[in-house]
Order: C-alpha cells, then sequence, then structure tokens
C-alpha cells in the first residue's frame, strides 16, 4: 500500500529531469531473508515496492540512490519477520516547468499529440499548444503543421515514431489509490466502471509553440 | 526466589497479584531496594511491550513511506543516472538470476526502459571529468544551475536551441555571447562521434535566430 501522506500542492523548486527525493518507510523483512546482509534485503524490498511506480505529488520512482540511516529493527509478537525503519533518497522522475524534453510521437488524436519517452508515456500536446496553423488530417490520422513561406504552404507532418522536442508546461497528479465500494451505479455498469478507472496518475502537458520546439527533424541544418 | 522474579520479569505478563503475592514470599530474602527495582523494572517492561505493541498495530495498519516535502534538492544529471542504472544492471547480473521474478519485474522494466532513452541522449559519451570540466568552463556565463544541467544534458549546437533553455536570452546573452556558449558546449561534452565526422565535413552553417 503507497504512501497516504498529502503534500500541498505541487513542488515548483527548480529541478531536472531526475532527482532526488529523501523517503523514510518501515521495510519488513521475512525470516527466511535473515541469512542475507541488511542492507541488500531492504535494499530490494525499497526496489520492488517504488520502481515503475508513482508515489502522488512527487513523481515516478525509478531506482534506489541509497540508504542513508538504519534504525533499529523490532520483532514484534505474533509475526516472526523483522520490522525497521530505513531513511533512503530514491531516484524519481519529475520534470520541471518549462524544461525542455525530447520524445517520441506514440500517437496522434483529436485530443493532440501524445508523446513517449519510453519508460514515461502520459505526454499529451493539446492542439492550441501546436505549431500555429495545424490541422489534423482525418484520413491519416496525423497532425500537420502548415508551415507557409515565399514558395508556398510546406505541409509537415507530424508522424508516429519520430523524435519530438518539446516543453513541459503543466503536470496533474491523480491519487489513483482503491476509494470504498461506490454508491452509485454498482451492479450494472460493471464494465464501463473499469474502463473509467483507467486515469493515469501522472499526466504531463507539454507544448511545442515555440521556435527551435516539435519534430527534430524541423530544425536540423540541411 | 532471585530466580523466580528475574524469570516472570522476562515474561512480561505477570500481572499485578501475582507479582505482589511474590513480594511478600519474597520479603524474607530480599532488600526492600531490591524489590521495589524489580518492580520499577517489571513497569518498564510492560510500557517497552505497549509502546511495541502500539507500533506493530501502526505498522501492520498503515505502512506509509513518507518523504519531506522540500527533500528534493537534489538535482540529477542524465548523465549520473545512467551511471547508476548501468553499475545497477551490472551488480544485478554478477549475483545472478535467483531473485523472484515477479517482484523485481517493476524494476527490470524501469531500469530497461530509462537505460534505453537515455542511451540515445549525449549523455552516453559523457564521464565525470568531462561533466566537471564543463561546469568550470560554465563558470564565466553566468547561467542558473537548471540552465546549465539542461545543457549538460541536451548538448545543443545551434543558437535556436540556446534560446529554448535559457531564460530570456535575448536580454541576457548578446549575439557573441551565445556563439561562444556554443563553441564551449560542443568542444567540452562529446557528440556522437558520425555525427561529428559529418559536420567537418560539410560547410558550417548555424545562423538561424530570429
Amino acid at each position: 500500500m503507497l504512501s497516504s501522506a498529502r503534500a500541498a500542492g505541487t513542488l515548483l523548486l527548480p529541478a531536472t529531469m531526475f532527482v532526488l527525493v529523501e523517503m523514510t518507510d518501515t521495510v519488513r523483512i521475512p525470516p527466511w531473508q535473515f541469512e542475507r546482509k541488511l542492507n541488500d534485503s531492504i535494499a530490494e524490498e525499497l526496489n520492488k515496492k517504488l520502481a515503475n511506480k508513482v508515489v502522488y505529488n512527487v513523481g515516478l520512482c525509478i531506482c534506489l540512490y541509497d540508504i542513508t540511516k538504519l534504525e533499529d529493527s523490532y520483532i514484534f509478537p505474533g509475526d516472526g519477520a523483522s520490522h525497521t525503519k530505513v531513511h533512503f533518497r530514491y531516484v524519481v522522475f519529475h520534470p520541471f516547468l518549462d524544461e525542455i524534453l525530447i520524445g517520441n510521437i506514440k500517437s496522434c488524436s483529436q485530443d493532440g499529440v501524445h508523446v513517449s519517452l519510453g519508460f514515461f508515456d502520459d505526454i499529451i500536446i493539446p492542439p492550441e499548444s501546436l505549431q500555429q496553423p495545424t490541422k489534423f488530417d482525418e484520413a491519416e490520422q496525423v497532425w500537420v503543421w502548415e508551415y507557409e513561406t515565399e514558395e508556398g504552404a510546406h505541409d509537415l507532418y507530424m508522424d508516429i515514431g519520430e523524435e519530438i522536442r518539446f516543453r513541459v508546461v503543466d503536470e496533474t497528479f491523480v491519487d489513483t489509490s482503491p476509494t470504498g465500494p461506490s454508491s452509485a451505479e454498482t451492479s450494472t455498469s460493471g464494465a464501463t466502471e473499469e474502463v473509467q478507472k483507467k486515469e493515469a496518475p501522472y499526466t504531463l502537458v507539454g507544448s511545442i509553440s515555440e521556435p527551435g520546439l516539435g519534430l527534430l527533424s524541423w530544425w536540423t541544418n540541411s | 526466589m532471585c530466580v523466580c522474579i528475574h524469570y516472570l520479569l522476562w515474561q512480561g505478563t505477570v500481572c499485578a497479584c501475582h507479582f505482589k503475592g511474590l513480594e511478600l514470599a519474597a520479603t524474607r530474602c530480599l532488600t526492600r531496594a531490591a524489590i521495589l527495582e524489580a518492580r520499577a523494572a517489571y513497569i518498564n517492561r510492560a510500557v517497552w511491550l505497549l509502546e511495541a505493541r502500539q507500533q506493530h498495530r501502526l505498522a501492520g495498519e498503515l505502512p506509509k513511506t513518507t518523504w519531506r516535502k522540500d527533500a528534493n534538492a537534489a538535482l540529477l544529471s542524465n548523465f549520473e543516472v545512467f551511471q547508476l542504472l548501468t553499475d545497477l544492471k551490472q551488480q544485478r547480473k554478477e549475483s545472478g538470476k535467483s531473485k523472484q521474478s515477479s517482484g523485481q519485474q517493476n524494476l527490470n522494466t524501469i531500469m530497461y526502459e530509462t537505460l534505453k532513452y537515455i542511451s540515445k541522449t549525449p549523455c552516453r559519451y559523457q564521464s565525470p571529468e568531462i561533466v566537471r570540466d564543463f561546469l568550470t568552463a560554465m563558470k564565466g556565463h553566468k547561467l542558473t544551475k537548471a540552465e546549465k544541467l539542461q545543457l549538460l544534458n541536451h548538448r545543443p549546437v545551434t543558437a535556436v536551441e540556446i534560446q529554448l533553455m535559457v531564460e530570456e536570452s535575448e536580454e541576457r546573452l548578446t549575439e557573441e555571447q551565445i556563439e561562444s556558449l556554443i563553441q564551449t558546449v560542443t568542444s567540452v561534452l562529446p557528440g556522437d562521434p558520425e555525427e561529428e565526422k559529418q559536420t567537418q565535413s560539410a560547410v558550417p552553417m548555424e545562423d538561424d535566430c530570429d
């Protein structure tokens, strides 16, 4: 069960793509792992718990950086496992506002361009933040930038798989921890509820409406 | 008699009446001070047990990962994350695949994807010495920490890219300063060796700022 702490507002400190976050947690080591070194068992447990998971208002956790402090281990009556309070630092993916990132176009839809970084997928560039003027080509389902020069309009297609440079303008954290059984519409719409509940816990909104942003191929000298 | 009291204290579940009964029996052999000491020790242990039970209850119901709100003050460059992940991958390969795969799957996925992403950036050619040289070279240009890190991660080669990463670059940097910045970046940070061979043969043209 992941954390339930509520940090007030998003962290707007200047940072880079990856940050170190200091955390504390109580780690449970079952008795059959007592022969291993405590540090190794704890590192494995922490990675198992946090790697590739989004922590609310913090970001996407990548891997453990180091353990700063280990407090005493306790064994409680009724449970043979040891519980240790650990202070550690974790590498977290949390790009800051106005940071420039390079990703790949995953797909295009009416909502905008969906970009993926490989390890992080939920990045969207809404239509109003694309280079103007851009229109959506229904036949090929891609967004097209109608670039005008003296010779006429060039159509620059934003194809899937292309590398794109964008600026992060907004981030949203959604608390996806399980709530109790919903009171309204329980029995009938079971399937639709599943689809609705699949919100991404962490989404980024990007923009490419500046010179230099957009597909890398648009701005390379040739 | 001493042995009996010690045994009961270790059990920790002696109730008051038992202790009292023992106390009456023990007054003949033990001094009053010793009995008081034994009673104090018993109370301490009872308190310790209660605390431990409370902690256990808390640990059982609400396992909380907490973090300090202002604690993400440590910035990591892509290169540092690249180093960390490569070392971790090496370690795990060496220790063998004896781990349970289900629990480790998340870590494997995120490590693989992040390494794949960072390997496509200029960070794979960097080393700690290069990063140090870069930061010393940047001292004269008056940039913020975040801007220097962005330059380190992306290695911009055109003026347009510099303008994107440095805020208000039109006011803070003149054209010559931007040029010298590009020069420093491209000379200190190694780029893709194949690309460099191509650009060396082609005619350099860099003017595309508004």
